[in-house]
């Protein structure tokens, strides 16, 4: 199976501090991974510059989609590529219903027509109908998480990019994001950047830590996990 | 030689001109992000201010440097409680509400003190720079100029008022919890903004006739000068007035002073589109 | 289903034809030369009413399309002695300079502070240059420029092709009419689509909304130009009803009377606006006929009223007043406030 997402050297500088530095990352088809590492590790950066949210030239190294070099692609061109993606703030439409957001979502890729059927889908996936017609800014926090992954969902992708999906959400809406999250694998590569290691355990996937910008260690789960180094990295935070 | 001379006082004089009446913009927009469109008008009361000293019979130094800034002051902090509080973090609500304030300012003026120009005199006369007539009170400006902008730095970063004000300006929750309040900072802020107006509008009073709608030719450079100079307060105000001074003032000698001033706004675009956050937004970022 | 969409939904027909008839026999029971002022008015607020109301776009130099479409207007006129064609230029010439202008503002990702000062800026070049053009170098083709004087004397509006046959006076007026309930169809028809929905997304979240695939600053420049066309036009007219072109077309003057025009009106609908225009130039006209109070002070203390009062404007205001009167509140309270407010507070830094 070839590459769904290839970089090479790539390197994000802010200043004098250098976040991403020299990563070399691939992600087969239909893969799982998570990436990990304490805050400051660079992981929201390497993310961004993914997802054509920095203007990357080719100082910057190169990134790759399904083989199309996106280095320097809008994020709009990213997404029209196929690539669903959710930043680590939530990023909704306060002002409009749960709906309205799904439905934008939608559109583009369903059609006026197609639409209202996809959206009772993801609604009845998700389990927002309870709140379906309530504005989006009166939600709590991880109510709204689960409205953006409905927005991912909804453009149909085949490379989901999740950016601390569970931030702020319940036990109950844990559980129910890493079902989605397996489910979503079944049909398209995902990763998933997170630094809460009860829910990379939860996912039990490929794991890739970052380290003061670049790739400390890559393997499965557990192992990862319970490698001295990383235990290392993380002492003062959340060490298992 | 003396021509050059006097271009470059006249480039000095410019950047004065922009500093001093672009300096209680700055410090309201730096501290608050608050446009203030009746900026303008609160410069040319502190003109009529002096002008109506001086037909008092007070000195006039004392009338531009003391009561014009106090007076004009006031009015701003008339305005803040009235108006401005109620607006804090609404940017656009702001601009048009003072942009509606601005327009009552100049109908209450007219109405007060009529339409037609008036005129304070210059205390200080001309002087000769080789072969050329200059304008004395233009030094008189330039020192003002100079005065103020050292001034409010000094206050800002090393006094505690200035410090208190920063912090606030930072973090208003942080600031609360030390036990300022923050919208107390806003309303001292605002209201030396509004006197450093004044003071601008006080000090310009005796260069040409003063109408209700002298203020309208002050926002616009004022606006451009501290939006493109980004959110630092002194570093933001003086690079840019020195880069629209020297600007504007090498083309006005160059061809005319209409396309003097286009040079100038167009040249705010350029560097608007190229700086989204202004110079001090790109460069000098921690200054104050 | 759709709540805040409602705004943004088709045309109430009901409404549009009693507008329409009133509209068209106005000129039985009024002078038709004020009527028709107030109606170039209204189409000159339209066009910014629905930049700003459902794009989130406002422009603080509005006036320079409105004065490129007069100035393109008589320029053309006097040197092509027909009206047709000074006609569509004065609508595509203003859209072509907002094209370039819109892009490089939105492309630019310049935040809605910036934008304001640049579209100022971009007025008060237009005027400044125009006031200094008197003297007889200055002129395009045959028509002189005037300078602060401006241009007087140019060809009014004709039936198109025949030159000799001209609209002026009544005819105008029903111009004028017909454009704008045209216009307003136009913008109408718009927001109906899916183009509408994905404005009102970009205008609430424009980050998500270009993480949904939409390419956001496209569509913004393609209101912005839509925009600037309707109100070249209006300005078009403004000649026609003015026989004479002068900068004050580009004045801070106009752009801050069409602001407050569309603010009372109410922002996030397309009526208010038009009617904002007509009641509030009204009062400008008389006004202007009495020297007792002043004009600047009463429209300044309006525009401060309706910012702390009611800052969605009066139309919005009503429709939830009536909302509430008929009990009709099961509707969320977002109801008719479609417009955004532009949060930032002090605290943050940009």
């Amino acid at each position: 199976m070839s590459d769904v997402v290839e970089t090479h050297e790539l390197t994000m500088r802010f200043g004098g501090v250098v976040a991403v530095n020299n990563v070399n990352f691939n992600l087969r088809e239909r893969e799982l991974r998570c990436l990990i590492g304490p805050n400051g590790a660079g992981k929201s950066t390497f993310f961004k510059c993914l997802t054509g949210q920095y203007q990357l030239n080719h100082t910057n190294g190169r990134v790759f989609i399904r083989g199309s070099d996106v280095t320097g692609w809008r994020a709009h061109e990213i997404v029209r590529l196929g690539v669903g993606i959710k930043t680590q703030v939530p990023s909704v439409m306060n002002g409009l219903t749960v709906e309205e957001n799904l439905w934008l979502a939608a559109r583009r890729i369903h059609g006026w027509n197609g639409t209202p059927g996809a959206l009772d889908e993801i609604i009845a996936e998700l389990q927002l109908s309870e709140f379906a017609k309530r504005l989006v800014g009166e939600l709590a926090h991880g109510q709204r998480q689960l409205v953006e992954i409905g927005m991912v969902l909804a453009q149909r992708p085949w490379l989901v990019l999740l950016d601390e999906p569970a931030a702020g959400m319940t036990g109950d809406e844990v559980d129910r994001l890493a079902k989605v999250i397996r489910r979503i694998n079944q049909t398209a590569s995902v990763i998933v950047v997170d630094h809460d290691m009860e829910f990379v355990r939860m996912l039990g996937s490929n794991v890739t830590v970052f380290h003061q910008g670049a790739v400390l260690m890559e393997g499965p789960c557990d192992q990862v996990l319970s490698d001295e180094k990383v235990r290392e990295v993380y002492i003062g935070t959340r060490a298992k | 030689m003396d021509y050059a001379g006097v271009v470059f006082l006249e480039i000095i004089y410019m950047i004065a001109f922009l500093a001093l009446t672009s300096a209680g913009l700055a410090v309201v927009f730096g501290m608050m992000r608050v446009i203030n469109l009746a900026h303008g008008e609160f410069v040319m009361l502190g003109g009529y201010t002096t002008l109506t000293c001086y037909k008092a019979g007070i000195n006039i130094y004392f009338a531009m440097l003391i009561v014009a800034p106090i007076v004009v002051g006031l009015i701003g902090l008339i305005v803040e409680r009235l108006i401005i509080r109620f607006l804090y973090g609404r940017m656009i609500d702001t601009m048009l509400a003072t942009w509606g304030l601005s327009l009552f300012l100049i109908g209450a003026v007219t109405m007060i003190f009529g339409s037609s120009a008036v005129n304070v005199p210059t205390p200080i006369s001309g002087y000769e720079l080789g072969s050329y007539q200059m304008g004395g009170y233009n030094l008189f400006i330039i020192f003002v100029a100079f005065a103020v902008m050292a001034g409010v730095w000094l206050v800002l970063r090393y006094t505690r008022v200035g410090l208190i004000a920063r912090g606030a300006m930072q973090n208003a929750a942080v600031a609360s919890s030390l036990g300022y309040n923050p919208k107390t900072v806003y309303m001292i802020t605002f209201t030396a903004g509004a006197a450093l107006a004044g003071l601008a509008g006080g000090v310009l009073a005796p260069l040409t006739g003063l109408l209700p709608t002298s203020g309208g030719a002050y926002i616009a450079k004022a606006f451009i000068t501290i939006v493109t100079g980004g959110a630092a307060v002194i570093a933001g105000t003086l690079s840019s007035s020195v880069i629209f001074g020297v600007v504007s003032q090498v083309v006005s000698f160059a061809s005319t002073p209409v396309i003097g001033e286009i040079a100038m706004l167009a040249l705010a675009i350029v560097l608007l589109r190229l700086m989204p956050q202004g110079i001090t937004g790109r460069f000098f970022r921690n200054s104050t | 289903m759709i709540t805040a969409w409602r705004s943004i939904g088709g045309v109430r027909w009901g409404w549009f034809i009693a507008f329409a008839l009133v509209l068209l026999l106005w000129p039985l029971a009024y002078d038709t030369h004020t009527a028709t002022v107030l109606l170039i008015w209204a189409l000159f607020a339209l066009s910014l009413g629905f930049m700003w109301g459902y794009a989130g776009i406002l422009s603080f130099g509005h006036s320079a399309y409105f004065g490129l479409g007069a100035y393109v207007y008589a320029i053309s006129a006097v040197n092509i002695g027909e009206s047709t064609i000074p006609l569509i230029l004065a609508i595509l010439i203003p859209a072509l300079v907002a094209a370039v202008i819109g892009a490089m503002m939105f492309y630019g990702r310049i935040s809605d502070v910036y934008m304001g000062v640049m579209t100022l800026v971009v007025s008060l070049i237009m005027f400044k240059f125009m006031n200094a053009t008197a003297g007889d170098q200055y002129a395009i083709g045959d028509a002189r420029l005037g300078g602060f004087n401006g241009m007087p004397g140019f060809p009014t509006l004709n039936v198109p092709g025949a030159p000799h046959i001209s609209l002026w006076g009544v005819p105008t007026y029903y111009v004028c009419a017909v454009s704008l309930l045209l216009c307003y169809l136009l913008c109408r028809w718009i927001l109906a689509r899916s183009f509408g929905r994905v404005l009102l997304g970009i205008r609430e979240n424009e980050t998500r909304c270009e993480l949904l695939g939409y390419n956001a600053p496209a569509v913004k420049t393609a209101i912005f130009i839509i925009s600037a066309a309707m109100a070249g036009l209006s300005g078009c007219y403004f000649a026609n009803w003015a026989e004479i072109v002068t900068p004050s077309v580009f004045s801070l003057q106009t752009s801050s009377d069409v602001i407050i025009w569309t603010m009372v009106g109410g922002v996030g609908t397309l009526i208010g606006p038009i009617l904002g225009a007509m009641a509030l130039g009204m009062v400008k006209l008389l006004l202007g006929q009495q020297t007792l109070i002043n004009n600047f002070l009463v429209f300044g203390a309006i525009l401060i009223v309706v910012v702390l009062a009611m800052p969605s404007g009066v139309i919005p205001a009503f429709q939830k007043w009536w909302g509430n009167r008929s009990r009709r509140s099961r509707a969320p309270s977002n109801g008719g406030r479609a417009r955004r407010r532009l949060t930032v507070k002090p605290a943050e830094r940009p």
